[in-house]
């Protein structure tokens, strides 16, 4: 409609007077006070000095800095990295299936899918991570099934002990931030030109071959929204890890957690929280580009 | 409309609704059991074992009866409540007067305001506890609602841009023409036509809220302790079935609320 676009700079494009900027001023102070001051108070808090039971030093110190150059806290970062790739990876290969399969269903049934997906993750993620004790648990479902299939004595010697190991945090990882890899992609598929796929079949692409140079670049802003919203999350997570694993694999987070807990080093915190707000920033740079459009269009 | 796949693709079509179907059942199948289990008849609170003892109301008799359990349930609600009734209204008001005026530098403004929607939440955690310690703010309700609204607000914002991305200026000039204040015509025109948009991030806002824990771990204290934050902290001493009752009863909360918005949306 070419009118409506000419009629709207008229009203639309129009410089606040005092009352907009009156409704308006509660909005940026909002943000001036909680979203900026306390990450300007965080790179501030980073530089001080921490002296134990949650008090700190205001001198200025790079100390903090140096300290996260130390072997056991790369080891956390690269640990961390290394779970939240993972994680992503497998989300993405489970997922993008299933986006497929729900973006090119029958319009009439797109709506309901989704929402089949979507359902389980409106239940507290905490509560859906516990769920997976009974199935994992050494008395749980899971061996209980092996054992009445009688495969626990003759393909498994006895029964698996899954829970509180490294597959346990994988699979309670995966379970919370498939839906967050799923919802992004299925936007994608949904906007797709059946006709691009047919014209690279007509052109005797082969289904790899036109999956690889045609589906997955039209799809990427999705998958690329999908990673962001995966990795971002996972990589600071610290209570899914924490329970799956019984406390014996630490990531950031956990650091993070502990050290702004009564009796931390808060400045040091500080610091690895930068350092994460830091890779965070990285991610978003190396991802955003391409999947901007689509975080704006949800 | 159905666009079928490529031919010779006859694989894909067996192994996609299969694919997804084993999917749906990875994601059901954790809480169907959280559902079964809450009716158990385990001699032990915190017996998690699968095994079946017969079926049994006690967990949620035994639900009712703990006071910290139903004060941190109530918190959840109260909490989750106050978020969404001030991110409505920050949000509804950032999107509109974003879409009605220019403001300088709106873009920088965008950017700021959606920040707090992908940042790491445990970052925002702890620094919103940086700034509620060094402005003297003691830890409570008021400083959990301040946490959820922050991360709130955009997801409504979004939601009613998304909406008036579409919105025929018309409706609003033939309101002013009638003789109408601009905000009797933002009341009774703009508002209307937004409700969609504003019920849905509304919803989702209330979600966030019940669910959210990260945050809330560093902002809370021990009156305003809720529901994922218990869960968390009762987890260390050992889960309890009266746990898997009150999340039985949120589960089924949450599907009769997706289910009569369904309805109210396919009668339209």
């Amino acid at each position: 409609m070419p009118q409506a676009v000419a009629i709207q700079p008229a009203l639309n494009v129009r410089r606040p007077g005092w009352r907009g900027w009156g409704l308006f001023a509660p909005m940026v102070a909002w943000l001036a006070l909680f979203v900026v001051a306390p990450t300007a108070i965080l790179l501030v808090y980073s530089f001080f000095t921490g002296e134990g039971i949650g008090e700190v030093d205001t001198h200025f110190t790079l100390e903090n800095y140096r300290r996260i150059f130390k072997p056991v806290y790369l080891d956390l970062f690269w640990r961390s990295i290394v779970y939240a790739g993972a994680t992503t990876i497998l989300c993405a290969m489970i997922g993008y299936p299933v986006a497929w399969y729900i973006g090119r269903a029958p319009a009439s049934r797109r709506g309901k899918l989704l929402m089949l997906v979507m359902i389980p993750f409106m239940t507290s993620f905490l509560i859906r991570t516990y769920a997976w004790f009974t199935i994992l648990h050494e008395h749980g479902l899971l061996n209980g099934f092996l054992e009445s299939a009688h495969l626990i004595p003759t393909v498994f010697s006895h029964p698996l002990n899954i829970l509180y190991t490294p597959t346990a945090v994988m699979i309670a990882l995966v379970y919370t931030y498939l839906p967050f890899m799923i919802l992004p992609i299925y936007t994608s598929v949904e906007k797709l030109d059946p006709s691009l796929i047919e014209a690279a079949a007509d052109l005797g692409a082969g289904p790899t071959r036109s999956f690889f140079r045609v589906i997955l670049p039209l799809t990427w802003p999705g998958a690329a929204a999908g990673i962001l919203m995966v990795f971002v999350p996972a990589i600071a997570m610290f209570a899914v890890t924490k329970i799956m694993s019984g406390g014996h694999i630490r990531l950031i987070g956990d650091e993070i957690q502990e050290q702004f807990e009564g009796g931390g080093d808060l400045p040091f915190g500080s610091a690895l929280g930068m350092a994460l707000l830091i890779l965070f920033l990285v991610t978003y740079w190396i991802s955003a580009g391409r999947s901007a459009k689509v975080l704006r269009g949800t | 409309m159905a666009h079928p796949l490529p031919s010779g693709n006859s694989l894909a079509r067996l192994f996609l609704p299969a694919w997804t179907i084993a999917v749906l059942v990875f994601l059901y199948l954790p809480i169907i059991l959280l559902v079964v289990y809450s009716f158990n008849n385990v001699p032990n609170n915190m017996d998690l074992s699968a095994h079946w003892h017969g079926f049994t109301l006690r967990w949620y008799r035994a639900m009712w009866a703990d006071r910290l359990l139903m004060q941190s349930v109530r918190n959840t609600l109260i909490i989750a409540s106050a978020v969404t009734v001030v991110s409505i209204v920050l949000g509804t008001g950032a999107a509109w007067l974003m879409h009605r005026f220019v403001f300088p530098a709106a873009g920088g403004l965008q950017t700021l305001i959606l920040l707090p929607m992908i940042i790491p939440e445990i970052i925002m955690g702890v620094s919103l506890m940086l700034l509620f310690r060094a402005i003297g703010l003691n830890r409570g309700y008021l400083t959990v609602i301040i946490a959820h609204v922050t991360f709130c607000f955009p997801f409504v914002m979004a939601a009613v841009q998304a909406r008036l991305a579409g919105i025929d200026p018309s409706l609003e000039e033939a309101a002013l023409d009638l003789g109408a204040t601009p905000i009797r015509a933002f009341f009774s025109v703009i508002v209307p036509y937004l409700m969609p948009a504003i019920v849905a991030g509304g919803l989702l806002t209330f979600t966030l809220s019940i669910d959210e824990f990260m945050v809330t771990y560093f902002t809370y204290d021990a009156r305003s302790m809720t529901l994922p934050i218990l869960i968390y902290s009762e987890a260390r001493t050992g889960l309890k079935l009266t746990l898997n009752a009150v999340s039985t009863l949120f589960i089924a909360g949450t599907v009769i609320l997706v289910l009569a918005m369904e309805l109210l949306r396919s009668r339209r």
